[in-house]
């Protein structure tokens, strides 16, 4: 029989390798899935894992979904850390989206230079701004982030929904909830020829070494960290709970808002109905594989990201649902969660309990005189 | 000499070479002891000695590595306290195992294994706490109830399964001296109704006082067997540490400026089981050590809170080297020259799983570990590897994390961390609980250096005797309400013990007589 | 006719689903487990509840169907936050997360299909009355069943013994274990339960409400469960009530329509979301509520150290 035993110290070889046991987990479940389904699942692992990376194109796939998740993921990441449980990066990144792609609108088909960095600037204070009101509920208020940004969410996406079916409905769009096509100048440049990469994976690339010297380097980075392993520990040291509160939002805000620009800036070129499948939800599990490290989130983006191609492909190459796609990634979390605990505890054979003699001997007695 | 009663009685609870090993530390060596029917049998150590591990194997909730049981002359293996209690023993924790958000016969009716109906359980529990000396209202809830009040329904509910041995694992820490008195009285009832007492402390008047036989553990193994009555206390003292008792000494001196000057401090607690400070007024002037004794619950948590700036306050209530910091936090007021110990040390006053190197920064950031918002991890390891070399903390550098260290040195730690931030005026909140008495030596002695370098200090602790030792003035926390402060010459352990009851004059500092304030002593914490 | 009538009664129509998650949710958080995988549960028990009824054509067949699909996904979550250890939130959202995906990939061939749904039943004598009748007497047995839960969580919390323990549980994990109880047991049943009723819930849905399977049905009813937990202050009568108040908010999108409100759809369609942050800042904004009244292990792991 085996007992858990917690560890001493957590050991820190188990929190690089249990990432890497988690998707071996998911890669398993994957391939029982597979044959369950009736589905060559050696063909099925070529389609989901290496035809989205062989070629250019594939590539730039890559980083290009890689990108919102890298953003919403830092930022996610720091939050968790502090203990701020932010469901709702995605209503944030929606939030950004219809800000930053209003400016587009705005500008029409204008020339203007001005016109990129304003709507990045939009996109980015749009998200921070959503996520002003759990931050603000939370410290005034009391009120647990986790269901207010939740149903931000819903309620974001039904602010796109009414914007892109009537005010700001593309009058040539033959009706479809989309709105006009953004200008030239208000479309993200491609940086790699034969891909559709902009900066924005330059711009998350960026963000992930910021925010690896701040959570490691400076005294507000140390201040969250405590805050989030020990609120009693913080109290006591004067670091002020609201100020850590609205530091973790703000950021997740912003770059979540960020994220939802350069999609709808980039790849997607105007705004529409569906702008997002669900990448602020799966950044949380893009936080949580890469250990809440900005360098594991990198990583972790470029995981989700090949899971979310390799999902389509499976769909076009095999029929299957792309609903593949969320089914792996709550096995990868699930897996993840498992796997973590060898983290901070270890397993113990239990040895048997103790027989007593075989003979019984007479009763000592300590002579108490 | 036998005198006992019970001297020729067949033993009822027999340990022979009980060994526990764990990961780090070996808690049980070798302990052998018995005990007769109606023997009030003391197991006396120091903190860490292993006496709790090993009851906890008399009760079931750990199995030993290697040694035997014997019950009544039977082998047992004691798997489950359900076990243990069903076989007649007994055993009232030092931390109450007590659902507060239910009511007294609602948490003896988990313990039972019969479900009683409520009436009759409640005819029960006030048959059986009335016979004892313990009365008790089985529909109060346990939220509302004192410590001391609490520390009942844990025996009541012991008693009504009539138990055959009672384990009480340190029982008088969170009682009055009045209360304690009571207590014996309960357990000498029990022992000549031919119930066996293992009676678990360090606090050695005590177990001389009531204990017919002891055994002395040091360091996990047994290091005597005694009567207490033909001991000393520095014999029993030298059994159990090996050595002399170093007595702190407190050289008296003259007081200097006032440096912490609370005036009429009204707060109420944030928590609704928590006490409420009901106009507290008391001033600390640099060189000397205010002592505040009182049983836990009665407002120290929120006394603490207030003064280190964790909860803020109105106005000037509160006034640090004359300045009104109510509306300050912890680290503006640490900026002034206040630092502070808290009773817990993991999980506030320490990141338990950060290194030391790391939890140095936590209050010492001034200190030159932080300049424009970076941190100098060299300034940082430097202090803490100073401050783990002048107060000889166990560790195995400063890269080790907080939650390897034991208790008493990650005190040592704290107290040596705030100490090295040149304070001018430290609170201290029971700086010794749990700690083994080196590491308790030494935190004694470097509050008195502190003292006589100039420092003002604010002592709160439950410990009596410690108090007693260190303080230049004592005052009691009673119910939210602080008593003069006197000196420890002027006082005796009896007069503090009444002055926890709430009964108290009002005289304050300045002293201005005013009718004696006669407290409730259902609003008391006793 | 009266149109009250029908607005009351889609209001209890709405809200039955609302009140099976709530209830169990309510179970689960007394005895100290957050769960917030509840959306995943419902999902997977419209899904499995729908693809049930249509191939074996009995509705109970379905319910049943769904209230096992939506056990076996909470014995997932039990095993890894009451074995495992592992952190209570991020694995609520694991489950969300994969019920959402797991439901959509098993409903893929059923959206759109039809399936026999469940009737409202006829009480003879009773359900013919005018106007008392169609309010109280005719809804499908779920609704009653549902009133039925309600009674029973009652009584189990308030005077059973093993609804004290679980309570004793919900306060402190430690000290139940100290005195002999079975923490791990009591957990395991609780998380069950919720995991049956989320599935009834989602069931509801699919059988009754719509009745349809879509992708993502269920569109927040899990999130508003949770909340109407933390609404009712985890007594199940105000949860109850809070359910119902819940129930009338999501219908009033057809009753501002129905009374010609010149409000676009997405923003009626808004309110239930926005209802629930406002109730959850008056609940939460006095500490004390919360402190009084929250089960005080609420998401903190147990592990039985010796």
């Amino acid at each position: 029989m085996f007992r858990l035993e917690r560890r001493s110290t957590p050991s820190s070889t188990m929190s690089i390798v249990s990432p890497l046991l988690a998707a071996i987990g998911m890669l398993v479940t994957g391939f029982l899935l597979f044959s369950a389904l009736g589905k060559d699942p050696l063909e099925a692992f070529y389609l989901f894992f290496i035809k989205p990376l062989s070629s250019t194109y594939g590539i730039g796939e890559l980083l290009l979904k890689a990108t919102p998740l890298l953003l919403c993921g830092l930022g996610l990441a720091l939050g968790f850390r502090a203990n701020v449980w932010n469901i709702g990066a995605e209503g944030q990144l929606t939030m950004g989206a219809i800000a930053g792609g209003g400016v587009a609108l705005w500008f029409g088909d204008s020339d203007s230079s001005f016109a990129m960095p304003l709507m990045l600037l939009a996109g980015v204070l749009g998200g921070m701004a959503w996520a002003a009101i759990p931050a603000f509920l939370r410290t005034r208020f009391n009120t647990n982030e986790i269901l207010v940004t939740l149903m931000l969410v819903y309620i974001a996406q039904l602010m796109l929904s009414w914007l892109v079916h009537g005010p700001w409905r593309d009058p040539q769009g033959q009706n479809y909830p989309q709105s006009q096509g953004f200008g030239d100048a208000q479309t993200m440049s491609v940086l790699i020829d034969g891909t559709r990469v902009t900066w924005g994976i330059v711009y998350a690339l960026g963000l992930a070494l910021v925010a690896w010297v701040f959570s490691q380097k400076t005294f507000a980075g140390f201040r969250m960290q405590v805050a989030g392993l020990a609120p009693a520990a913080a109290a006591y040291a004067g670091f002020s709970e609201k100020r850590n509160i609205w530091i973790a939002l703000m950021l997740c805000g912003a770059t979540a808002g960020l994220a939802g620009i350069c999609e709808v800036a980039g790849p997607i070129g105007r705004l529409q109905q569906q702008i997002s499948p669900g990448y602020g939800f799966a950044a949380i599990i893009v936080a949580w594989i890469g250990r809440l490290h900005p360098i594991g989130v990198v990583f972790g983006a470029l995981l989700m990201s090949l899971l979310y191609l390799g999902g389509e492909s499976a769909q076009m190459g095999m029929g299957l649902p792309s609903a593949i796609t969320g089914l792996f990634q709550g096995l990868l979390l699930f897996y993840l969660l498992a796997a973590d605990l060898f983290i901070s505890f270890r397993l113990k054979r239990v040895t048997s309990a103790i027989e007593p003699p075989a003979s019984k001997p007479v009763a000592s007695l300590k002579a108490v005189s | 000499m036998d005198q006992l009663g019970f001297a020729d009685l067949k033993p009822r609870l027999v340990l022979t070479g009980i060994t526990k090993r764990y990961p780090s530390v070996v808690a049980n060596d070798d302990v052998s002891l018995s005990v007769r029917p109606g023997e009030i049998h003391a197991v006396l150590g120091e903190n860490g000695a292993g006496k709790s591990t090993l009851m906890k194997m008399i009760y079931g909730v750990t199995k030993p590595d290697a040694g035997t049981i014997m019950w009544n002359g039977q082998y047992e293996t004691i798997t489950a306290p359900s076990q243990a209690r069903r076989m007649g023993i007994g055993m009232v924790f030092q931390h109450f195992s007590l659902f507060e958000t239910l009511t007294v016969w609602e948490n003896i009716a988990l313990a039972l294994d019969e479900p009683v109906p409520t009436v009759k359980l409640a005819a029960q529990i006030t048959e059986v706490s009335e016979k004892y000396g313990l009365p008790i209202d089985p529909y109060r809830l346990v939220h509302s109830m004192s410590v001391g009040e609490r520390q009942r329904v844990e025996i009541v509910r012991c008693l009504l399964q009539e138990p055959k041995l009672l384990i009480m694992d340190e029982p008088t820490s969170v009682l009055t001296p009045q209360a304690v008195l009571i207590l014996f009285k309960t357990l000498r009832r029990l022992a000549s109704e031919g119930c066996s007492i293992l009676y678990i402390s360090h606090k050695l008047d005590e177990i001389r006082a009531l204990c017919d036989t002891a055994t002395v553990l040091r360091g996990g193994r047994v290091s005597g067997d005694a009567i207490p009555r033909n001991e000393t206390n520095e014999s029993l003292a030298r059994l159990m540490i090996g050595g002399e008792l170093a007595e702190c000494h407190l050289i008296p001196r003259q007081a200097e400026e006032v440096r912490l000057d609370v005036k009429h401090l009204t707060l109420e607690s944030p928590d609704p089981f928590g006490t409420s400070l009901k106009d507290i007024s008391l001033q600390v002037r640099s060189g000397e050590i205010l002592g505040i004794a009182g049983v836990s619950g009665n407002g120290q948590k929120e006394l603490m809170t207030a003064l280190s700036g964790e909860r803020l306050s109105d106005g000037s209530m509160i006034k640090l080297f004359e300045q009104p910091v109510g509306n300050l936090n912890p680290a503006k007021r640490r900026l002034l020259g206040l630092t502070f110990v808290p009773e817990e040390r993991l999980g506030r006053g320490a990141v338990p799983p950060m290194s030391l190197a790391l939890n140095a920064l936590l209050t010492g950031a001034r200190k030159g570990m932080v300049l424009n918002g970076m941190i100098h991890p060299a300034v940082m390891r430097t202090f803490s590897k100073n401050v783990i070399e002048r107060f000889k903390v166990k560790c195995g550098d400063e890269q080790s994390v907080a939650s390897s260290l034991s208790g008493g040195n990650l005190q040592k730690f704290i107290v040596g961390r705030e100490t090295m931030l040149q304070p001018k005026m430290m609170i201290v909140a029971q700086p010794t609980w749990g700690v083994d008495v080196g590491a308790a030596q030494l935190i004694r002695q470097a509050l008195i250096d502190l003292r006589d370098q100039g420092v003002a200090l604010l002592v709160i602790s439950e410990e009596l005797d410690e108090l007693f030792t260190i303080s230049d003035r004592i005052a009691v926390l009673a119910a939210g309400r602080l008593s003069p402060s006197i000196k420890p010459a002027e006082t005796s352990i009896e007069q503090i013990g009444t002055w926890m009851s709430g009964k108290f004059g009002n005289k304050t500092d300045e002293g201005q007589a005013s009718p004696n304030l006669q407290l409730e002593t259902a609003d008391v914490q006793t | 006719m009266n149109p009250l009538v029908p607005m009351i009664a889609s209001t209890v129509v709405a809200s039955t689903p609302l009140i099976y998650a709530a209830l169990g949710e309510t179970i689960v958080e007394r005895s100290g487990v957050l769960n917030l995988g509840i959306e995943g549960m419902m999902l997977i028990g419209a899904v499995a509840g729908f693809a049930a009824t249509r191939s074996s054509g009995s509705d109970t067949v379905g319910f049943l169907a769904a209230a096992a699909a939506g056990v076996a996904l909470s014995l997932v979550f039990g095993f890894l936050t009451l074995n495992l250890q592992t952190n209570q939130v991020a694995t609520g959202l694991a489950l969300t997360l994969f019920g959402i995906g797991l439901s959509a990939f098993v409903g893929h061939d059923l959206a759109g299909l039809p399936v026999a749904r469940l009737e409202p039943i006829k009480i003879p004598g009773l359900t013919g009355i005018p106007v008392l009748g169609d309010l109280l007497f005719h809804y499908d047995i779920m609704v009653y069943l549902s009133v039925a839960l309600f009674l029973g969580v009652q009584w189990f919390l308030t005077k059973s013994r093993s609804g004290l323990t679980l309570r004793a549980i919900g306060e402190s994990p430690a000290v139940a274990h100290a005195i002999g109880k079975s923490v791990l047991t009591t957990r395991y049943l609780a998380v069950m339960f919720g995991g049956a009723t989320a599935g009834i819930a989602g069931a509801y849905l699919s059988l009754v409400q719509t009745p349809m399977w879509v992708e993502g049905m269920s569109a927040g009813k899990g999130w508003i469960a949770l909340a109407l937990v933390v609404f009712g202050t985890w007594k199940p009568a105000r949860v109850v009530v809070g359910a119902y108040l819940f129930g009338g908010v999501t219908q009033f999108q057809l009753f501002a329509q129905g009374f010609g409100l010149p409000i676009p759809t997405e923003f009626l369609s808004m309110l239930p979301y926005a209802a629930t942050v406002i109730v959850l800042v008056i609940i939460c904004r006095d500490p004390k509520t919360i402190l009084l009244n929250q089960p005080a292990s609420l998401g903190r792991s147990f592990h039985s150290a010796t």
